[in-house]
């Protein structure tokens, strides 16, 4: 288990990470989600003992990460799939690493099969793909067998093969037991991975939410209506606090009614319905509206997305 | 997968169901401080880390040999060059046999003081020092891991290189005759090999300090090499009262047998040179300690 609790950062004048509190639980996979610069890697090197905060706690376990005795046995990471000697080869990079934490050198061979890299285990790793070095970080996150497992972006750079295979194995992981804790700026990438989704922005808490609350909120608020008498039945539906635009000539978009409650006045008036369509937003667009105040750096296009 | 995972260490993760059920209902008030402290690594396991680190980077073992191969090789070529008349050598300074022998170190400590660099200032620019210090939890034992490996590695290498090059260095010598007392060769021999390793850990420590390659190695080159040449030509008024202090000229003076007025005696040039090398390496702990990694 992680908490986080009133974790702050301050760099100058700049809160990188402002007053956060969460918990992430063991069981099931926890995506960290915000967008680029909105401190998610600020919180994680605190949550490693990296960066030490401005005020607040990050635990592991129910201590600091560099007050456990043997850090990787409760805590493995991949913070920066880069941070590899390009003329070491994987097996004495993961070598070293065990050894730190008194783990055998059979751990080793372990874990660069469970990540499919047993074969070139003693090539350089300088000469590895993007791939393969996220591979041989998530080895590395792997060595001491811990309960808890903290992922930097883990998906950059691997192939659709490759990501079906990372979302395998955090599910395995976290079946076993285990708080998986993955970060990601795309929504994409998580919507299939996560149970469970912690949503910053500005280094501030947007979202402590389930997957299916977050899904919930995918619901619109809009309804798409067709209908013969569609004039009529616009006369019918206005009211307080009830916004209906006209699309085309046939369609349109009711805010504040739900389409149980279009249905039902359509019914009673004999109005025939053409189509009936309850707005189904991506979670992408639902991410991005609740990011959307706090991204640093937009652009026009990104704008318009989110809108 | 799973099974591989699982059956290394059984008892580590606790079953799904137990865990997350027990933690959910307890969360809620007060989080369980369940955390046991696992016993901590020995030392030597850091130390055993940093060993494979620094001998499994090819360019470690290149860089050493060639430190050596600079100590004995231009050695062989001082002594062998040396005129019989003449006080030998291309400086006065150089008149003493066994500093001839040992005219090589000039390079030779550069190279190793670049390599104490790069060792540390490496894993700043690939960012492999975080994963170590998250790993190991405690950064003062990396600290001392590294400068363990560094000293131990430079001390074997530097003995061999530094020893080989006085016998070689007799056995070619062209120069006029002279008898040195064997216990005061023996002191040159660990004198210079105790700088080489000096001069490697003050490199680590500016690794350290200074985070960058680039910035260590202009430091070290700046500092100790060739700053302490430029303040030759300040008056000597000034120059005699500070220089014997500069970690160089402590250097110089534990690298020979000659007794020379600018310099200071052997046990006060171990006793500076030791405080360059310690204060450094505190001051490196220190930055290191306080400073977000």
């Amino acid at each position: 288990m992680i908490e986080v609790t009133n974790l702050t950062k301050q760099y100058g004048e700049t809160l990188a990470v402002d007053n956060l509190t969460f918990t992430v639980r063991p069981g099931i996979v926890t995506g960290f989600l915000g967008p680029n610069g909105s401190g998610k890697s600020t919180t994680m090197r605190m949550i490693l003992g990296l960066d030490s905060p401005t005020s607040g706690t990050a635990t592991v376990n129910g201590l600091p990460l560099a007050d456990h005795g043997r850090p990787l046995t409760s805590l493995g990471f991949l913070l920066d799939a880069g941070a590899v000697h390009p003329t070491r080869s994987a097996h004495d990079h993961l070598r070293a690493l065990a050894l730190t934490n008194g783990l055998p050198t059979s751990r080793v061979d372990e874990v660069l099969d469970i990540v499919g890299l047993g074969e070139v285990g003693k090539r350089r790793s300088g000469g590895f793909s993007l791939g393969m070095g996220q591979r041989l970080g998530i080895a590395a996150a792997l060595l001491g067998n811990p309960d808890v497992i903290m992922l930097d972006e883990p998906v950059n750079g691997l192939d659709p093969e490759g990501i079906l295979w990372i979302r395998h194995l955090l599910q395995n992981l976290a079946d076993e037991g285990r708080t998986v804790f993955v970060s990601s700026h795309l929504m994409s990438e998580m919507e299939l991975m996560a149970e469970h989704f912690v949503i910053i922005g500005q280094g501030r808490l947007i979202k402590d939410i389930s997957a299916d609350e977050l899904r919930a909120m995918a619901v619109g608020e809009k309804t798409q209506v067709r209908a013969e008498q569609l004039d009529d039945l616009v006369g019918l539906m206005r009211g307080d606090g009830i916004e209906i635009v006209s699309g085309d000539r046939e369609t349109v978009s009711v805010r504040g009614l739900t389409s149980g409650e279009i249905g039902r006045i359509a019914q009673t008036n004999n109005i025939a319905l053409t189509s009936l369509i309850p707005e189904q937003r991506s979670l992408e667009d639902v991410f991005m509206s609740l990011t959307h105040d706090t991204v640093q750096y937009q652009g026009g296009s990104r704008m318009e997305a989110a809108a | 997968m799973t099974t591989a995972l699982t059956t290394t260490n059984p008892s580590s993760p606790t079953a799904p169901n137990e865990s997350s059920e027990s933690i959910m209902t307890t969360t809620t008030l007060t989080a369980p401080v369940t955390a046991t402290r696992t016993p901590k690594v020995p030392t030597v396991g850091v130390i055993k880390a940093e060993w494979l680190k620094f001998w499994s980077v090819r360019s470690t073992a290149v860089t050493l040999l060639a430190a050596g191969f600079a100590t004995v090789a231009f050695g062989m070529i001082f002594s062998a060059v040396a005129e019989s008349d003449e006080p030998a050598g291309p400086a006065a300074l150089l008149s003493d046999p066994v500093d001839l022998a040992l005219g090589g170190i000039g390079l030779s400590e550069m190279i190793i003081g670049v390599l104490g660099v790069m060792f540390v200032a490496g894993e700043y620019s690939t960012g492999l020092i975080r994963t170590a210090f998250a790993a190991v939890g405690k950064r003062g034992r990396v600290i001392r891991a590294k400068a363990a490996v560094l000293s131990a590695s430079i001390f074997g290498v530097g003995l061999a290189a530094v020893t080989a090059s006085v016998i070689l260095g007799q056995a070619v010598y062209a120069g006029s005759e002279a008898t040195s007392a064997v216990t005061d060769v023996l002191d040159v021999i660990f004198g210079t090999t105790l700088y080489l390793v000096g001069i490697g850990l003050i490199g680590a420590a500016l690794g350290f300090i200074l985070r960058s390659t680039a910035g260590g190695i202009g430091t070290l080159v700046g500092g100790v090499f060739i700053g302490p040449n430029l303040l030759n030509l300040l008056p000597d008024s000034f120059t005699d009262v500070f220089m014997k202090y500069l970690p160089s000229e402590a250097g110089a003076a534990m690298m020979t047998q000659v007794s020379n007025p600018d310099l200071l005696s052997r046990g006060a040039a171990y006793a500076v040179f030791t405080a360059w090398v310690v204060g450094l390496l505190g001051l490196a702990g220190w930055l290191v300690k306080r400073r977000d990694a």
